[in-house]
């Protein structure tokens, strides 16, 4: 038995469905004691490091490894020539090598790794690794990788994926029409806990890898594939995770730690730094996109034309998941008769792109609710009152002829949102500096300052879509622990941060009526949960952790009945850890009942099948859920120095059902802030295919002085289809957040700001200078 | 290089610490003392913020060597037993915890806000933990966090008198 490394305690939690319910592992983050995946540590364990390009795109010649090899501490350098298996990976298309093999096609692409007693050896040893490169021009204009003479990046061309939307009538005329041409930059989810975690050999050949990751078992499959070793002796278990937010779903240090501990027999961590983090996940997609809206002088959409262009970079990752979710929420939650929408992906020299919160439904936000509202302008309407004239509606169809059902509150959303009161302005006297666009910083006294408000609302899919075999596993144990009824609800449903452990508690506690649930590390030991992304685990697992519940309680029911004879089980319910009847009298203490006996049952949890995309009209039932939300923003804008000060966020989301009301309410804050920061700040700059600024000094994330207050309306409409009615929670925040800000700034200054995040230049009015 | 210092109240000696390594690194790797997070390492984002002689600094920025003969509290410091400091339970109650990584930085920052501002204003909170970056909860969980535990210390000093 190898040593393992210490894990978070599990506390027990209680607490019932719609309670906002502590988190179990508060206790131990707010002492600084909860171990994080860059924490662990265990005997005689070594470093990593990766040897990474510095080149976007080059041929390798050849790599030498001797100098790294006799580097003090060393014990091992590998190269692609050492991956036991399968040599690429990847979550849609296995097109990224583990270690580059003979080419390099992005800046900081992994070409070899060094383990040593020592981080600092390991770092030195390095760059001491002699990789000759032949360097070739990089491709990194995505509209020059759909051209025919651009050098192919990979076999197959440089199309990902090319989804065409075709809905009613092509080449409809309308009575106003409307352009645009709209830029997103490339943002990064910036989670704080950099990739890090342990992998320790069992002796025996198989291994083990305590990681901070999404989706356990899609880990686990492709390390199985890379390592060539069956996936049982590729075990992983979920270590403290500092946030996610899509830059965990793919593969980054998992199988070097993993390759590093089988080749030297010893445990093995790796750790990124911040800048090596920023090469060390995927990003969100930047995009070109060019929108025409044509609609009735009365100002009902008659058609939406859309050509979205996405950089996928150097390699697949979950593009063509990202290029669908563009190209079917293209005009946004409205009704839409007619639609032609053609969207690429492309491979670019560029930085890998791939998950992000919101995953698609970002990007064409910007564009939708700027044509919505340049439309309202043309028309002389209210840009509130063209929304709701055009809202989807219950029964309402999506442009891929997918009827949607269930509450679908757009105008509603829309309505409670503009009827927020609206902030004072900062008017006081001598004004208030703080407040101010510049803040303390005294770069103006409210002279050329001026207010905006703008609105935007987005949807998107909650859970897998276009056919994906979506599911999770829960195992319950319910025994009874020194006289206590105890419930151990075991998946593999990533704690990223969100709130799943306590979700999964309270569902536990609230199935079986008893106060102490215990929700088990998370490993690959149960069925897979799927993945911590598309807002979908409280759905499914949550819809696992509950069939388990119910298969468990049948049990129960069976034991009552045999035990004490005569009761025909109806009416009975699970509550203050006992079975009480229908007038609320306890029938039996569950501990009494049960005594020794132990019942355990592990269920599987499926929500309704989906369709892939029709490829040559997009037509289908592609998507499980629709989840919506509308934001209102108020700003301030310094006109002269193009300086923003986000005053207030509205917001009215529905949520189904909250599980947690105060988690629920940190999604859509932390929701908000993410897309407040595309709207005005984050963008990772990239020239000629380098980052330039891969760092948190260079790379701006929204600090407590840049978020504003968020007024919160959360409807709890109740999905007919959904466990306890809930809708998924995280993903709509970050979506039409940005866009009201982009609305506001908009409204502020009278500029065109058809690119995010807007920069000081594009606020001020340069013409105007000498 | 010999390093000697008072770590949360107990003297400590770390012996070959290189000359270029940061307390943060001390900390972390060679006093078993993880709390303190390197989340950026530039002194940017405030997780690993701990007193230095009182002082709130970021860990990463002072060098280890700097902290020899001084007097450090970390996040692990501000616990006394089983029983949290009044900002580590405002933020329990609060929400204002969610993946937790920029957690300790924070409630060291707010910490040393209260013991200089004790009701600060919504605008003073603002400035005090603007160098300490959250990536989940978008700050108004802990801006009601730092309200509660000012509170609290507030009543709990009125009894004390």
């Amino acid at each position: 038995m190898t040593e393992q490394p210490r894990l978070a305690p599990r506390s027990p939690a209680g607490g019932r469905v719609g309670e906002s319910v502590q988190r179990p592992d508060a206790v131990l983050k707010v002492k600084g004691d909860f171990p994080y995946s860059s924490d662990l540590q265990v005997e005689g364990m070594l470093w990593g490091a990766t040897v990474r390009s510095p080149h976007p795109y080059a041929r390798i010649i050849s790599i030498d490894t001797a100098e790294a090899l006799t580097s003090p501490g060393v014990k091992a350098v590998l190269t692609h020539e050492d991956v036991p298996g399968r040599k690429v990976y990847g979550l849609e298309i296995p097109d990224q090598p583990v270690l580059a093999i003979d080419t390099v096609r992005y800046w900081g692409e992994a070409v070899a790794l060094v383990a040593a007693e020592h981080p600092e050896q390991a770092r030195r040893a390095a760059a001491k690794v002699h990789v000759d490169y032949l360097v070739l021009v990089p491709l990194t204009d995505p509209e020059g990788a759909l051209t025919p003479d651009a050098p192919a990046l990979h076999e197959g061309g440089n199309i990902t994926r090319h989804v065409r939307i075709r809905h009613g009538v092509q080449g409809p005329r309308a009575h106003m029409v409307v352009t645009g041409e709209y830029e997103i930059g490339m943002q990064d989810q910036a989670p704080l806990g950099p990739e890090s975690g342990l992998a320790i050999p069992d002796g025996v050949g198989g291994v083990d890898l305590y990681i901070a990751t999404q989706w356990l078992h899609i880990d686990r499959d492709q390390l199985a594939e890379i390592l060539a070793l069956p996936p049982d002796r590729v075990r992983l278990t979920m270590a403290g995770i500092g946030g996610a937010f899509g830059a965990r779903e793919d593969l980054s240090m998992q199988a070097h730690a993993c390759m590093l501990a089988l080749r030297t027999g010893r445990p093995v961590k790796i750790a990124y730094s911040r800048p090596e983090s920023f090469v060390g996940h995927v990003h969100r997609h930047p995009g070109r996109l060019h929108y025409e809206h044509g609609a009735t002088r009365e100002g009902k959409l008659v058609y939406v034309k859309a050509r979205i262009l996405l950089d996928g970079g150097a390699y697949a990752s979950s593009s063509t998941a990202v290029i669908a979710n563009a190209c079917c929420f293209a005009v946004g939650p409205y009704e839409c008769p007619n639609a032609t929408i053609d969207g690429w992906v492309v491979y670019t020299n560029n930085p890998p792109c791939g998950a992000m919160r919101g995953f698609g439904s970002v990007q064409n936000c910007y564009a939708h609710e700027a044509q919505m509202d340049k439309l309202s302008a043309a028309l002389g309407m209210d840009p509130i009152e063209l929304r709701i004239r055009n809202a989807m509606k219950t029964g309402s169809s999506m442009i891929t002829g997918q009827v949607v059902e269930g509450p679908v509150p757009v105008a509603d959303l829309l309505r409670r949102v503009r009827d927020v009161p609206l902030p004072r302005a900062n008017a006081s006297n001598p004004i208030d500096l703080t407040e101010m666009p510049g803040g303390v910083s005294n770069t103006t006294h409210g002279e050329a300052v001026k207010r905006g408000v703008g609105y935007a609302v987005g949807f998107k899919n909650i859970g897998y879509s276009e056919g994906f075999n979506d599911y999770s596993t829960a195992r319950v144990r319910l025994s009874v622990v020194e006289g206590r009824p105890r419930v151990e609800v075991h998946t593999a449903g990533a704690e990223v941060g969100q709130g799943l452990v306590t979700v999964q508690a309270q569902i536990a506690g609230t199935e079986l009526g008893v106060s102490e649930v215990v929700v088990l590390d998370a490993d690959t030991t149960v069925g897979s949960a799927g993945s911590s992304s598309a807002s979908r685990q409280t759905y499914i697992t949550g819809g696992a952790v509950k069939a388990a519940c119910e298969a468990v309680r049948e049990r129960v029911l069976g034991l009552a009945q045999s035990e004490l004879g005569g009761h025909d089980g109806q009416g009975l319910r699970f509550e203050e850890n006992a079975i009480l009847s229908a007038d609320g009298t306890v029938v039996v203490s569950l501990a009494t009942l049960l005594g020794d006996e132990v019942i355990e049952e592990t269920r599987e949890f499926r929500p309704r099948p989906t369709a892939r995309l029709d490829p040559e009209t997009g037509q289908s039932n592609a998507h499980l859920q629709y989840a919506f939300a509308a934001h209102r923003a108020v700003v301030d804008v310094d006109t002269e120095l193009g300086l923003v000060k986000v005053v207030e966020l509205a917001t009215a989301q529905d949520v189904g059902k909250a599980i947690n009301p105060q988690a629920v309410e940190g999604q859509l804050e932390g929701g908000a802030a993410q897309g407040l920061g595309l709207a005005v700040m984050e963008e990772i700059q990239v020239k000629d295919g380098v980052i330039r600024n891969a760092s948190f000094t260079d790379y701006l994330l929204p600090t407590i002085l840049d978020m504003p207050p968020l007024r919160m309306q959360i409807l709890e409409l109740g999905d007919p289809h959904s466990p306890y009615g809930l809708k998924g929670v995280g993903e709509p925040p970050t979506i039409s957040s940005g866009p009201a800000i982009i609305a506001a700034i908009r409204a502020a200054t009278g500029r065109p700001l058809s690119r995010v995040p807007v920069r000081p230049h594009d606020i001020v009015d340069t013409s105007l200078q000498s | 290089m010999k390093i000697a210092c008072t770590v949360n109240g107990r003297s400590r000696t770390v012996d070959g610490v290189w000359e270029g390594e940061s307390l943060l690194s001390v900390l972390r790797d060679r006093m078993q003392l993880p709390g303190s997070k390197n989340a950026c390492e530039q002194g940017e984002c405030g997780s690993c913020s701990v007193y230095m002689d009182g002082v709130l600094v970021c860990a990463c920025l002072v060098l280890g060597g700097q902290a020899n003969g001084r007097t450090i509290v970390t996040i692990e410091g501000l616990t006394t037993g089983d029983t949290l400091h009044a900002v580590q339970q405002a933020f329990v109650e609060a929400g204002a915890v969610q993946c937790g990584f920029c957690t300790p930085g924070l409630v060291v920052a707010t910490h040393d806000l209260l013991a200089r501002v004790p009701e600060p204003s919504v605008m003073q909170i603002r400035e005090a933990l603007a160098g300490n970056i959250c990536r989940c909860t978008g700050y108004a969980k802990i801006i009601d966090a730092v309200q509660l535990a000012a509170q609290r210390i507030a009543v709990d000093e009125r009894i004390a008198r």
